[in-house]
């Protein structure tokens, strides 16, 4: 059910960005980069675009998401490495506490691919 | 023939949420309270801690609450009766709530109170340990709650939440020697993700380690309006001219 939610939060953004645009363009892909140590799940959301986008000015856009991988770096071991979701957070060489997340908590529009309103005549 | 643009916007996707948080807490911070919001899965007892801290510290310090779990009126009722304002959000089927819905409440708020008189506002979020940790209401710090009944790897398996947290309370301790539970497990869980998390297994029924919450909370509010006061010279005027059409709907 949270996708719903985030879903809601993503098109009050593009839907500001949109209402900035003089032209009013037709938006035909939104870019995503979701992170993996994020409350959003890329498949519900996907779901949750499509149903929620009908008969809105989103309606046919296409929702593209991109993932990144929850990596983080440890400051004692000087190097990066990659927990595993649900089981380990702490660096699996010296076991001190993840702190330093490089990668993982990105929910970011990252671009819109949009053409022009096609000329009424 | 058919263009296409690109526009790069790099915009974190919750950006019209934290403008939302970050205007109420302007709010909080020219009235001078400071806001906790209170976050676990459902039946964790929140609401029984805010009973008990009420009791407490309505004493005190001038506390607010702003009850947000609820599809009904009987959290907010049962808080009532400690003579404090209590703002019920009506949340519908959302699972958190977001900066809107409690811009809407704190209206609400400032329509039958000062809101200067105040120094701390509670916020009881909607039971679920994923969405509230991702939307931020204008609160100053973030409280979760995990009892002892939901297991040690609960931290694990939902660390974002874990992970936000400046004040942790691991509830009702005293059903810990009935349900096989590893304590120090669920310390070194969390501590894996958020080593400076502030860590209180409490009982809100035996009242055990609520004293060491209640504390925090103190020294929460104090150094929260300590570090208000030294932005004095406070000299300019509140520029936000807006009507707040969208906030006032939900009303």
């Amino acid at each position: 059910m949270h996708e719903t939610d985030m879903t809601r939060a993503l098109l009050n953004t593009i839907s500001d960005w949109w209402d900035a645009q003089p032209d009013r363009p037709v938006i035909e892909k939104v870019h995503l980069i979701v992170g993996q140590f994020t409350c959003v799940e890329p498949v519900s959301l996907q779901f949750a675009f499509e149903v929620q986008t009908r008969d809105t000015f989103l309606q046919g856009a296409e929702l593209v998401i991109q993932e990144t991988p929850l990596i983080a770096y440890c400051h004692a071991c000087q190097q990066e490495y990659r927990p595993e979701y649900g089981l380990q957070y702490a660096c699996p060489t010296c076991h001190a506490p993840m702190e330093d997340i490089r990668s993982g908590r990105e929910l970011k529009i990252d671009r819109i691919e949009y053409s022009p309103q096609p000329a009424t005549r | 023939m058919h263009q296409t643009f690109d526009a790069a916007l790099g915009i974190n996707l919750l950006h019209a949420n934290q403008a939302g948080a970050n205007h109420n807490r302007e709010h909080f911070d020219e009235w001078g309270i400071t806001c906790l919001n209170i976050m676990s899965s459902p039946g964790a007892g929140k609401t029984a801690l805010l009973e008990k801290t009420l009791a407490t510290l309505s004493d005190e310090l001038k506390i607010a609450v702003i009850e947000g779990d609820m599809t009904t009126e009987l959290d907010a009722d049962r808080l009532r009766q400690y003579n404090v304002p209590v703002i019920a959000i009506n949340t519908g089927r959302s699972c958190h709530l977001d900066s809107k819905m409690v811009a809407g409440g704190l209206h609400q708020f400032v329509h039958n109170y000062n809101p200067e008189e105040f120094d701390l506002v509670l916020v009881e979020n909607v039971g679920n340990l994923v969405c509230p940790a991702e939307f931020e209401v204008g609160e100053h710090g973030k409280v979760a709650l995990l009892s002892v009944t939901e297991g040690e790897d609960k931290p694990l398996k939902y660390p974002v939440m874990f992970q936000e947290a400046d004040c942790l309370l691991i509830t009702k301790l005293d059903l810990a020697p009935y349900v096989d539970v590893n304590i120090d497990q669920i310390i070194a869980n969390v501590r894996q993700m958020n080593p400076t998390v502030t860590i209180i297994p409490v009982s809100a029924k035996t009242g055990e380690g609520l004293d060491q919450w209640f504390d925090w909370v103190r020294q929460c509010q104090r150094s929260q309006s300590q570090s208000l006061s030294l932005q004095l010279p406070h000299t300019h005027t509140h520029t936000h001219t807006h009507t707040h059409p969208a906030i006032l709907e939900q009303v």
